[in-house]
């Protein structure tokens, strides 16, 4: 018992997993990829690599999947730590502060381009996506690979069943809350209004939509000594709606992260949040008639909604002593393949995440993609609506993961009635600074 | 001087024993040094800072009063699975150790559960206790009971509890059922003659004689509790609702590798280290004074 005690203390460090250092497979340089997608979506990322593999003979990429995206990161870290990391490893957006801050761990996008001599301009890229995983100069930091923004699922049945129009769909908080009126009395279904993510959709994602910052100093952005904002009156209007809509039963919690992502495919909830790259699943399981639309905004707090962000990963590179220049040639030349247009409208199309570069947009809209599935770019258009400003070009915080959990928690409190929303925010700001000061204390470089 | 002669016959068991001394030193007290270690330093999650802080990572958890509420969590948590594995697996064994038809398959299959990993039970009590997928979890909902372990703490701790404990019971049901085959019949005998009746033979007669069997499992139990229930509260609850479910050595995960704090996940093993010493300390002491072997 002394054993196991111990060892979930020192997991991080004692996990170093035992990967063969890279060598030379028939003459091919090895590139190891862990990444942390499975199911559907991690055979279209395998798929990809085989075909990077196919197209070259200098270098073979291999892809491994290493369990969920936290597991990932923690595994890379370990091995990093232990001497022996992947090349390349898929990260979430959320641990994008911690990955930044690992100075010599990481290899810069931009630096790695430089290197290998491969021109790749930045502005490619969409604004959204590429703001979040950028320097404050405007460098590419690390790939952007899979990105998502959250986007509203609307059954229209059940709008249908409720007397609600299927063509004019709710555009404001306001008439989200009247169509669940509706919806909740004779929509026919189990809920109806439930979310996944809850802390991504209903705080990181309105606070950008309405221009209110998350955390001071441009979300962190602009240093480590941010602090959370979660004491700004639009949050306690937006977290006071969500538990009013509770206590009326036109919204349902459906858990934490990913949790109630399963009602709405399956039927069960009239509204749902959750990520366009759910757009595969609902389309193999839902049974019903549906519409994805952009996320609703409060019309009394912004005329007109700004962008969106992102979720999803991105690529870093990891260091490593014995790393030769020809291994790093070979992950920046993987890079240019997947940033390659037709790659790119591949990706974006079969998975349902947004297209990286705004070229494969412009592909998949002139062979009329957007035509035959409508609301496939909801997302698209919810990122690039607008010019990202301070407030709404991502977060970089520090213990992010941890600072997401604290506001599920919370807001679990809340539901449960424990708490009102004055008191669930400040709870949640502080825990959340709490965790903030010690990343600052951990990360700073003297 | 005669030592000295000796010294050369000693020197064969110690090689004897150096691989297994080898085995604990490397698994077992190298990673509770570094724990220890650790617990004393606030580092970056790579590695690449790190600050000798003393005991603050001990003040900032004791200060936390989450950190007291999941203190409480464990203690409720253990108490409850111990007693509810505990108690169910003797009911069993003493119905088991009757003569009844196919009393073996009955054995065998009372058995099963333990060979269940503890991820699966948790699916197999998903599957029961969803409120939307669940067998029971829809029929209590039908029966107008509110019944959604998301959301509230009390059935989420209810259904840990149940889950952590139907796996337990087994192993208890195995240990208790041979603690009852050794109690001599003539005991039993003896007792039936004087005109004692069943339930009056068994809390006199079979209860004090099963003692060191149930102190045994009494320490199982606990440390089972506390250690090994990880896998059924990830994936039952990962702890929430809003921290009910989360126990120690859940919270010692969450912030080592999830949050990548290993400086507070270190002093957390450590404290519990400390904690589960001093509990095995009493158990020996004042426990096993009432053990009649």
């Amino acid at each position: 018992m002394l054993r196991r005690s111990l060892l979930a203390g020192s997991a991080a460090v004692l996990a170093a997993p035992f990967i063969a250092p890279s060598v030379k497979a028939q003459g091919r340089t090895e590139i190891q990829f862990w990444y942390g997608l499975g199911g559907a979506l991690g055979e279209r990322v395998a798929e990809q690599v085989q075909r990077f593999n196919d197209s070259q003979s200098r270098f073979r990429v291999n892809a491994t999947v290493r369990g969920s995206y936290v597991e990932v990161m923690t595994g890379a870290i370990a091995a990093w730590r232990a001497g022996t990391p992947p090349h390349i490893a898929q990260v979430f957006e959320v641990g994008t502060a911690t990955m930044m801050a690992a100075g010599p761990a990481i290899r810069p996008v931009y630096e790695l381009l430089g290197e290998a001599g491969i021109e790749l301009d930045p502005r490619r890229y969409l604004p959204g996506v590429r703001g979040y995983y950028s320097d404050t100069q405007g460098r590419l930091i690390s790939m952007p690979h899979n990105s998502s923004s959250a986007v509203m699922w609307l059954n229209l049945d059940a709008f249908e069943r409720a007397g609600l129009s299927t063509t004019e769909l709710p555009r404001t908080w306001a008439q989200v809350r009247a169509a669940a009126a509706r919806l909740k009395e004779r929509g026919g279904l189990e809920m109806a209004v439930t979310t996944a993510w809850p802390t991504w959709v209903m705080y990181e994602q309105m606070s950008s939509i309405h221009d209110v910052g998350l955390a001071t100093r441009a979300n962190g952005f602009e240093g480590l000594d941010a602090e959370m904002n979660l004491g700004h009156p639009f949050f306690a209007k937006q977290t006071s709606m969500l538990l009013e809509m509770q206590r009326a039963g036109e919204f349902t919690y459906g858990g934490r992260d990913g949790g109630g992502g399963a009602a709405f495919p399956a039927g069960r909830a009239a509204i749902s949040f959750n990520s366009s790259a759910g757009r595969a699943a609902i389309e193999r399981e839902a049974r019903f008639r549906w519409a994805s639309v952009v996320l609703p905004f409060h019309d009394d707090v912004i005329a007109s909604p700004r962008n969106g962000v992102i979720g999803g990963a991105s690529l870093w590179t990891l260091t490593a002593r014995n790393r030769t220049a020809e291994e790093y040639r070979g992950v920046a030349e993987f890079f240019r393949f997947i940033s390659d247009v037709e790659q790119d409208k591949w990706w974006h199309q079969v998975t349902g995440y947004v297209p990286l570069t705004l070229a494969a947009y412009e592909a998949s809209r002139a062979e009329g993609y957007y035509e035959r599935n409508p609301g496939a770019d909801a997302a698209i258009t919810q990122l690039s609506r607008a010019e990202p400003t301070p407030n709404s070009q991502g977060f970089r915080l520090g213990g992010f993961v941890e600072i997401r959990n604290i506001i599920q928690e919370e807001l679990e409190r809340g539901f449960q009635g424990q708490q009102d929303a004055a008191t669930l925010l400040a709870n949640a700001n502080r825990r959340s600074n709490v965790v903030l000061r010690n990343f600052e204390r951990a990360n700073r470089r003297t | 001087m005669r030592r000295k002669v000796i010294f050369s016959g000693t020197a064969l068991p110690y090689a004897l024993l150096a691989p297994q001394l080898a085995i604990t030193v490397v698994f077992f007290f190298w990673p509770a040094a570094e724990a220890v270690w650790y617990s004393f330093l606030r580092q970056d999650a790579f590695g690449i800072s790190t600050q000798f802080v003393g005991l603050e990572n001990f003040e900032d958890l004791f200060a936390d009063p989450l950190y007291l509420q999941v203190v409480r969590n464990t203690l409720v948590f253990s108490l409850a699975v111990t007693a509810l594995a505990m108690a169910v697996a003797l009911l069993l064994a003493v119905l088991a150790d009757r003569h009844i038809r196919g009393r073996e398959t009955y054995r065998t299959l009372l058995i099963w559960p333990y060979a269940v990993a503890p991820a699966v039970a948790a699916v197999l009590y998903i599957f029961l206790f969803h409120p939307n997928i669940g067998l029971l979890g829809r029929a209590l909902n039908g029966m107008g009971i509110a019944w959604d372990y998301r959301l509230n703490g009390d059935q989420a701790m209810l259904v840990v509890v149940l889950a952590a404990a139907w796996k337990q019971v087994s192993y208890n049901f195995l240990f208790f059922l041979a603690g009852l085959q050794s109690i001599p019949k003539s005991v039993l005998e003896a007792a039936a003659i004087d005109g004692a009746r069943p339930v009056r033979r068994f809390w006199t007669v079979v209860f004090p004689l099963l003692s060191p069997t149930t102190f045994f499992l009494l320490v199982i139990n606990l440390t089972y509790a506390f250690f090994d229930t990880f896998g059924i509260i990830d994936a039952l609850t990962k702890g929430g609702p809003a921290n009910a479910t989360q126990t120690l050595i859940y919270r010692a995960y969450i912030d080592g590798r999830v949050n990548l704090d290993l400086g507070s996940s270190s002093a957390q093993s450590v404290a519990l280290m400390v904690a589960v010493m001093a509990l095995t300390l009493v158990q020996f002491r004042f426990i096993e004074r009432k053990v009649h072997y």
